[in-house]
């Protein structure tokens, strides 16, 4: 940590990480409901808890993205915050309005976009959280040095920023409410979000294998031009059904075909670069965490996306557990790993210690991984069948659920594993332990055989 | 990568790009908009009534378990269709009585089977949804669901 106020970005990640541990644990009560449905259906019905997993989600994963920015802005521009106190302001009214949601939707006060069912008084607070942040964070750019870096991570939650306009239009027409919802919710997960996500793992590369950065910055614009590109018109993927012209069936299968490239691209950034260094960085289980999140954010939603984004084939996967599949790996891969690839990066740092506790830090990685591959398999049978069963027989809706339920167990298993390896990585990056679990060898350099 | 691609190439590529694919998106919008409220949905008209029927599906946030126009929470049926599935959907009283007798009969109780709360809503309310519900069906979907099953 060169700078002080960096430190701002510990708070953050702590209380990214606490709603990071309601979230998992919403997930994992919602995958018991589907085996024992009769559970808490009076007291807290399904909707409300998946209300809650999704919620707890978004906002855990936007409070690591600004704590990684008021951790690297100094960094790349080389200055002090503009305002600490900002900052810290802005926190407590996310952490305050994020409270409020969960205490609104557990007494059944709520919206009903998707999503978006905060309170109006909180999806305000969220805006002027925004408008805060965008001010303290380009008021630090602006007096300072501007870098590739700096300048696509700001660019990326300045325009997320902005869309959240459209959280506050629901016309009363269904189907331009459905349109104009898609511009938050897809524009900020497969268009701006992908400028924040190559932004941090550019840094974090740049950090860790000690590439010139004139290499990194070549390929994060070009890993963004190619999101944007895609991302833009690929939106066109969530049009075709809901009362919106046909064109879209075309524009959207082409362009979000092309979303695969920027995930593609992500993946063989980080690889290259980690091959082309030669920096021998010791915080492993970051570079773990870089390369995993690139490589299935990848899978999650390069291939996963790709799988049913073709309007010939989403004509009868649409909305079924194939869809739940890809947004699980999807979310996982892009947007949860990275979080993590950065906490791992910057904890010991704000806490000015060595990297520790990194083999627990990697046990859960995989476990986290593992259990989210698997819970991706199950459910992509369990579409595929579902798809089958519904969509090309015809059968009815809860006759096709009940020949699922074997999945459904296996996802609930695979979710286990997800919170087991969540709460182990939690306890790695706040416990100190003494000893590693496992002494890592004596470092030579030995020349190939 | 290419020597040719300088990282202020690069850049530019990214910046002038993307504002041609904002303005192409923002012309689709528009001309989508217009489709959607002379065309596609405009086979009944967007009565009071409906209005506040997606008020009441939006204040019980129905979305969380049912999907509508397969978009949602996939822990209950579409309901985009329902109203087909039913066989009511050019009979607004008859839409209105087997909608009615579906809420009043939640939470059906019965062991291992998905429970759909009681929103104690009230006999307008009901009438509310059942249209919004109707006037949903009768969207241009092109085409989907691609049967009644939903």
């Amino acid at each position: 940590m060169k700078y002080q106020s960096q430190k701002v970005a510990y708070a953050y990640f702590v209380c990214a990480m606490a709603l990071f541990g309601i979230q998992v644990l919403g997930g994992l009560l919602a995958g018991w409901v589907y085996i024992s449905p009769n559970f808490l259906s009076e007291l807290v019905p399904f909707s409300v808890i998946r209300m809650i997993h999704t919620n707890a989600l978004i906002v855990w994963l936007l409070l690591g993205f600004f704590g990684a920015a008021f951790f690297l802005v100094p960094e790349e521009s080389e200055r002090e915050l503009y305002s600490v106190k900002l900052a810290y302001l802005q926190l407590i009214i996310l952490v305050v309005g994020t409270l409020g949601a969960v205490g609104s939707y557990l007494v059944g006060i709520h919206g009903g976009r998707e999503f978006l069912e905060q309170p109006l008084w909180v999806k305000i607070g969220i805006l002027v959280a925004a408008l805060i942040f965008l001010f303290n964070i380009s008021m630090t750019v602006l007096a300072g040095k501007k870098t590739a870096i700096t300048n696509v991570l700001l660019m990326g939650l300045w325009l997320l920023s902005l869309l959240w306009i459209f959280a506050f239009i629901n016309p009363d027409n269904l189907s331009l409410d459905k349109m104009y919802w898609w511009f938050v919710v897809h524009l900020w997960v497969e268009a701006t979000w992908e400028l924040v996500m190559a932004a941090i793992l550019a840094f974090l590369l740049l950090k860790l294998t000690g590439v010139d950065r004139e290499v990194v910055e070549k390929w994060l614009y070009v890993i963004v031009a190619t999101a944007l590109f895609s991302g833009i018109l690929g939106t066109g993927h969530h049009f075709y059904w809901i009362g919106l012209p046909g064109y879209w069936q075309w524009i959207g299968s082409i362009f979000s075909t092309f979303e695969v490239i920027p995930f593609f691209l992500m993946m063989s950034f980080a690889f290259v670069m980690v091959w082309k260094g030669k920096r021998n960085h010791p915080n492993k289980a970051a570079l773990l965490w870089s390369l995993g999140s690139s490589t299935v954010a990848f899978f999650g939603a390069g291939v996963w996306g790709f799988l049913h984004t073709l309007h010939g084939v989403n004509f009868y996967s649409h909305g079924t557990q194939i869809t739940a599949a890809h947004g699980h790996l999807a979310f996982y891969g892009a947007y949860v790993a990275l979080n993590l690839a950065i906490f791992t990066y910057a904890m010991p740092l704000l806490r000015q210690r060595q990297p520790y506790n990194q083999v627990l830090n990697m046990v859960s990685f995989w476990l986290m991984t593992g259990g989210m591959a698997f819970m991706t398999f199950v459910l992509t049978f369990a579409g595929t069948i579902q798809t089958h069963m519904q969509r090309v027989i015809g059968d009815y809706y809860m006759e096709v659920q009940d020949s699922l339920s074997i999945f459904y167990i296996m996802r609930f298993g695979a979710g286990a594993c997800v919170v087991i390896g969540a709460l182990l990585f939690i306890y790695s990056l706040l416990v100190v332990r003494k000893r590693e679990v496992i002494e890592p060898g004596p470092h030579a350099t030995v020349a190939g055989e | 990568m290419a020597e040719f691609l300088t990282k202020s190439r690069a850049r530019n590529v990214f910046y002038g790009g993307s504002i041609f694919f904002v303005v192409v998106f923002i012309g689709l919008t528009a001309h989508s908009h217009k489709y959607v409220v002379e065309k596609s949905t405009a086979g009944m008209p967007l009565t009071k009534e409906v209005r506040m029927g997606k008020h009441v599906w939006e204040r019980n946030s129905c979305i969380n378990c049912h999907t509508l126009h397969g978009e949602g929470a996939y822990f209950a049926p579409e309901v985009g269709n329902v109203m087909t599935r039913w066989g009511v959907l050019d009979d607004p009283e008859a839409a209105f009585e087997i909608l009615q007798g579906w809420m009043e009969a939640q939470p059906s109780g019965i062991e291992g089977r998905r429970q759909m709360p009681n929103f104690n809503l009230t006999e307008e309310e009901i009438r509310a949804l059942a249209e919004f519900l109707r006037w949903a069906d009768q969207t241009d979907t092109q085409g989907w669901p691609p049967n009644d099953a939903g």
